[in-house]
């Protein structure tokens, strides 16, 4: 179990870094924080030419968060550098009050150790779909800036994952940020996940977001499942159950049965198909209860 | 796969207990086997080799990182520490154990001991940072950690223990843990 061979260099900007991604092309791979890549290089599952260690980019490691009050010159947007490492974002003072979903998600990400050098670009652009982050990215409705040397475009979380492990970056962009907006007052927010042990890849997860109106009515719900299908998974007709209506338990259960229907998920050693569907059913309930009741009691936005 | 004739090697400066230590490595070389086969410090244990485990869990700038899941390349100007840097030595040239350790041998927080490195360095700068945890706060610092022998109950026992110590003269213990580096080891090419 040890690498094969491959040639190895430390870019100091990014720029340098987009060159030689350009030059080598996918002869190449990106090195972020190494926690998925490294053991592909010792199962021998990826044999790139080059590796390019981004480690020493710092300066696409950094939380910058929006204030409370959004004004002309701070749109309340939540803007995270790419290379920033898991346990940075989770130790984050600003991440419980703009962000709680993630806060309370992160330390479900793996353990303590693997968060320490993990990033968060690392572990988005990677497109694991049993991951945590990039099913919390497409709930939270993020933006991509994926860089080229011809610039920056922007891609939604929603339309950068086109399939197991595959993404919308192109073979010479990398992503080098991620913008979370501001929620809408009153949204409630829940995080669950089912693993044989906790830090274990989940057997079901999944991300739950949802805004009450004035009058008490769901409104803008995300449901998102993680390791139930080749990317992360939108429940968007349960959402769609639930959009305009007054939160119920009954009304909850409906949609929880809906989303299990728009989930693909497989037999594997820890759990088969149907067993993951059942725990889809019970934690999405949970979750849209959790969530609701969290909207209703005004805590802080996700 | 690429040649690996067609690679060059690489000198590499990492700073592991406290010692300076200059090697050429090829780029494939994890941290954990540049530790264990270049610089014969054997204490950093190698289970699972693609971070499942965490018997091979180093501090690297202070914080615990699994070393299998690292190039020695990329701890080039970083510090390393590894469990060998835990006993110290006494007036008398008599060899002291962390009272980490001590607490782990107090508890029977080990029996085969494979995994105690991993654990040892995993709490070090835990318990810095909460000197005086829960349960569960414990459970959850050594969740990355595997044990197949003790249950990791004694383990959880150790801690506590570990921590009661500190509360009591955790002024001394604050200090020794500065200064229990290892006599400099010869540096090697």
């Amino acid at each position: 179990m040890k690498p094969p061979p491959f040639d190895y260099v430390v870019p100091g900007s990014l720029d340098e870094a987009l060159d030689l991604l350009g030059d080598h092309g996918t002869e190449a791979k990106l090195l972020a924080g190494g926690q998925s890549l490294i053991p592909l290089l010792s199962f021998r599952l990826a044999q790139p030419a080059l590796l390019i260690d981004l480690n020493r980019l710092d300066d696409l490691a950094y939380v910058r968060a929006g204030t409370d009050a959004p004004s002309a010159a701070d749109d309340g947007v939540l803007r995270i550098g790419a290379m920033t490492r898991q346990r940075a974002l989770e130790r984050d003072p600003a991440i419980a009050r703009v962000a709680p979903l993630l806060a309370e998600a992160l330390p479900w990400i793996a353990h303590p150790q693997i968060r320490n050098r993990g990033t968060v670009g690392g572990s988005l652009a990677h497109a694991d779909p049993a991951a945590e982050l990039p099913a919390l990215a497409v709930a939270l409705d993020a933006r991509f800036h994926l860089t080229g040397r011809r610039g920056v475009r922007q891609v939604t979380a929603d339309d950068f994952y086109t399939g197991l492990f595959a993404t919308a970056l192109a073979a010479d962009e990398i992503l080098t940020e991620i913008e979370i907006p501001a929620a809408a007052p009153g949204t409630g927010w829940a995080f669950l996940e089912q693993a044989r042990r906790p830090g274990d890849y989940a057997q079901v997860g999944l991300a739950v977001r949802l805004t009450l109106d004035p009058s008490r009515a769901c409104r803008n719900v995300r449901l998102v499942f993680l390791s139930v299908g080749d990317r992360p998974m939108v429940a968007s007709r349960a959402a769609a159950a639930l959009e305009g209506e007054p939160p119920s338990e009954s009304l909850f259960a409906e949609a929880a049965e809906i989303a299990t229907g728009e989930i693909d998920p497989t037999d594997d050693i820890h759990a088969s198909a149907e067993f993951k569907r059942h725990l889809a059913r019970v934690l999405a309930g949970r979750a849209l209860t959790r969530a609701a009741q969290r909207a209703a009691d005004g805590e802080s936005p996700s | 796969m690429t040649d690996a004739s067609r690679i060059e090697p690489r000198t590499i400066s990492v700073r592991v207990n406290g010692t300076e230590h200059t090697a050429t490595v090829e780029p494939r070389i994890l941290l954990s086997d540049f530790l264990r086969h270049d610089l014969d410090l054997t204490g950093t244990h190698v289970g699972c080799e693609h971070g499942v485990c965490g018997a091979c869990t180093v501090l690297l700038d202070g914080v615990p990182v699994r070393s299998c899941l690292l190039l020695a390349i990329q701890a080039e100007g970083h510090e390393v520490r590894t469990v060998e840097s835990l006993a110290s030595e006494d007036e008398n040239g008599e060899l002291v154990l962390h009272p980490l350790q001590e607490a782990f041998r107090e508890a029977h927080g080990l029996q085969c001991g494979f995994c105690t490195p991993g654990f040892l360095l995993t709490l070090l700068p835990f318990l810095d940072e909460n000197p005086n945890p829960t349960e569960k706060e414990i459970r959850q610092a050594i969740s990355g950690n595997l044990c197949r022998c003790t249950g990791y109950q004694h383990i959880v026992d150790a801690v506590r223990l570990a921590a009661q110590h500190r509360g009591t003269n955790g002024a001394r213990q604050a200090e020794e843990t500065e200064a229990g580096e290892p006599p400099g080891r010869e540096t090697r090419a």
